[in-house]
């Protein structure tokens, strides 16, 4: 069985984001990028897969501007076999990037497709639902663990009110939690390796998506700032003041 | 084209769930003719739907009855095919809204705006983007606009009752069989739920385990709050995942958030932001959640925790 697993570019989760002062959007020029947490998570756990058995290649995808290649070598490098580029004039939003996903996986037929449940940019969290009812393929989504068990997956969801757990049948759609794993990182000696692996490139319009974007942004701000407030010396005067200048407590 | 707003209620246990009150808030600033409520699930869902009838404010409650509505999978393709006569499809941001909305939308071709936070006009909305650290204003192309609200950004206290609307029972399409539900571990809730209560108490890595979390317990049971955590605690195994504010987790906008051994990632500050008053207690002077909260206190919580329960008692 193969697994096709979805990379996304975005800036660094551990880089202040900053609002650009025209408005229009933020600023990414010169920031550190990395691959989304989420899709590292979706990796990792497609890389376990292949280790024990349960699937014969994990095949890297992302779609983006060009850099997302250097995501998409990063895939290669902790271990991925082969990797697809998209390449798409601006990013895609989550109703392209699924019709680009389903596409390649209709070229690709893999058992699995696993994402990252959100991406810490967008923070839309739709892509992998969509992906999943393009191809009328079932899902499992925001999972802390998952296993193969005879054509379908048993997998931990995690909901509002806990854990809920549930069985897929194959194909089908995989979004990866954060406490899915713990990802591994890329060793010098599969770096220099994963230049030498294979990567595919091809447009949206090679796959004829339409991939042109339904959502106009108008504007981009900041939040409104919330000022740091006092120190307190010790609890009975932090409940003195919760109580008579915050007026939060009775 | 008319301009029916149709919002998807939630129900957990055979009881509507309240967050149709905020969809609803929502609903009204999108200037719809009509405002119908699609309920969908199992036989229990009549009372649901009759409950939903008496929510002030809505002209028609759709009732789709079906075990298999459960699965995100049947129900977004019951509220695809509803949506065809509807100009905004709304439900309250949660675990069930990503599942099914964003699967319905993707049916219907339209792309959906989730975690709505302001309603500008029918097609303009405001949402937060890279953990609520920038705000972007959209404007959305598609003939039907799906929408997920969240809930703390809608005040529904202004939302009363009506003499109940009329109930119609709709073709509950087809259980396309593929997947199931095979069970839930569910937490036993003893205090008040985490995204609707008015006092928070959170812990974070800080806490050192989870029997210190009693430390909290004890009081959140003082103040009728409910208990929360950062991820690092949930990770760390102290509590379950249903705890867990932030980015990832549960939005919550209380009248006071306090967050205990928390140190304030990016992530679990775009969960509690929108709090009135924030109150920290953390050993570290430096750390990132005191550039945020209202009052500090740089402690040992392990000595602060007992004096504040004792200053809680006076």
């Amino acid at each position: 069985m193969k697994i096709l697993v979805t990379v996304k570019r975005v800036i660094d989760p551990y880089v202040k984001v900053r609002v650009r002062a025209d408005g229009a959007g933020v600023e990414t020029e010169g920031v550190k990028m990395a691959m989304n947490p989420f899709c590292e998570n979706a990796l990792e756990e497609a890389l376990r897969w292949r280790e024990k058995g349960e699937a014969s290649e994990v095949v890297a995808l992302s779609a983006g501007g060009a850099q997302c290649a250097e995501t998409l070598r990063a895939a290669l490098a902790v271990g991925a076999d082969r990797a697809i580029f998209v390449k798409t004039e601006s990013p895609p939003e989550p109703l392209a990037a699924a019709k680009i996903i389903a596409a390649v996986a209709r070229r690709e037929n893999p058992g699995i497709v696993w994402m990252g449940k959100q991406a810490i940019d967008g923070d839309f969290n739709q892509t992998g639902q969509m992906t999943a009812a393009l191809l009328g393929w079932g899902q499992a989504l925001f999972l802390s663990a998952a296993k193969l068990e005879g054509g379908a997956v048993l997998a931990e969801s995690e909901v509002d009110s806990g854990i809920q757990t549930v069985r897929v049948k194959t194909p089908c759609i995989l979004t990866a939690d954060l406490r899915l794993n713990e990802p591994r990182y890329a060793t010098l000696p599969n770096i220099m390796k994963a230049k030498k692996k294979p990567l595919e490139e091809m447009s949206a319009a090679d796959l004829g998506v339409d991939d042109s974007p339904r959502l106009t942004v108008l504007a981009t701000a900041e939040p409104p700032p919330r000022a740091a407030g006092k120190r307190v010396e010790n609890a009975a005067e932090l409940v003195r003041l919760l109580r008579e200048e915050a007026k939060v407590l009775s | 084209m008319s301009a029916t707003v149709l919002i998807v209620a939630e129900h957990e246990n055979g009881a509507l769930n309240e967050s149709l009150k905020n969809a609803l808030a929502a609903a009204m600033q999108l200037g719809g003719d009509a405002m119908e409520v699609l309920v969908m699930g199992d036989d229990g869902c009549r009372a649901v739907a009759e409950k939903a009838a008496t929510v002030a404010g809505v002209n028609t409650v759709r009732l789709a009855l079906s075990p298999a509505l459960l699965l995100a999978e049947n129900a977004a393709t019951v509220i695809a095919r509803e949506a065809k006569d509807c100009s905004h499809i709304l439900m309250c941001a949660s675990a069930k809204s990503r599942a099914c909305l964003a699967r319905a939308a993707a049916l219907a071709d339209c792309q959906m705006i989730s975690d709505v936070v302001a309603v500008q006009d029918a097609q303009t909305f405001v949402r937060p983007i890279y953990a609520g650290n920038a705000l972007t204003t959209v404007q959305s192309a598609d003939a039907i606009k799906f929408i997920s609200a969240r809930a703390t950004a809608f005040d529904a206290e202004e939302i009363g009752e009506q003499s109940p609307a009329p109930i119609n029972e709709i073709d509950s399409g087809e259980d396309c069989k593929l997947s199931e539900i095979t069970g839930e571990k569910v937490s036993e809730l003893t205090r008040p739920e985490l995204t609707g209560a008015r006092i928070v108490v959170s812990g974070g890595r800080g806490m050192g385990g989870a029997e210190n979390f009693k430390l909290l317990e004890s009081i959140a049971d003082k103040l009728g709050a409910a208990i929360g955590a950062s991820r690092a605690a949930v990770d760390a195994g102290y509590v379950s995942n249903d705890f867990q504010v932030g980015q990832t987790g549960k939005i919550v906008a209380p009248d006071l958030y306090v967050a205990v051994g928390i140190s304030g990632a990016i992530q679990h500050i775009a969960g509690i932001k929108d709090a009135k008053c924030i109150a920290a207690i953390n050993k570290d002077p430096d750390a990132p959640i005191f550039d945020i909260a209202d009052y500090g206190l740089v402690a040992d919580l392990f000595e602060a925790l007992p004096e504040l329960e004792k200053a809680l008692g006076e």
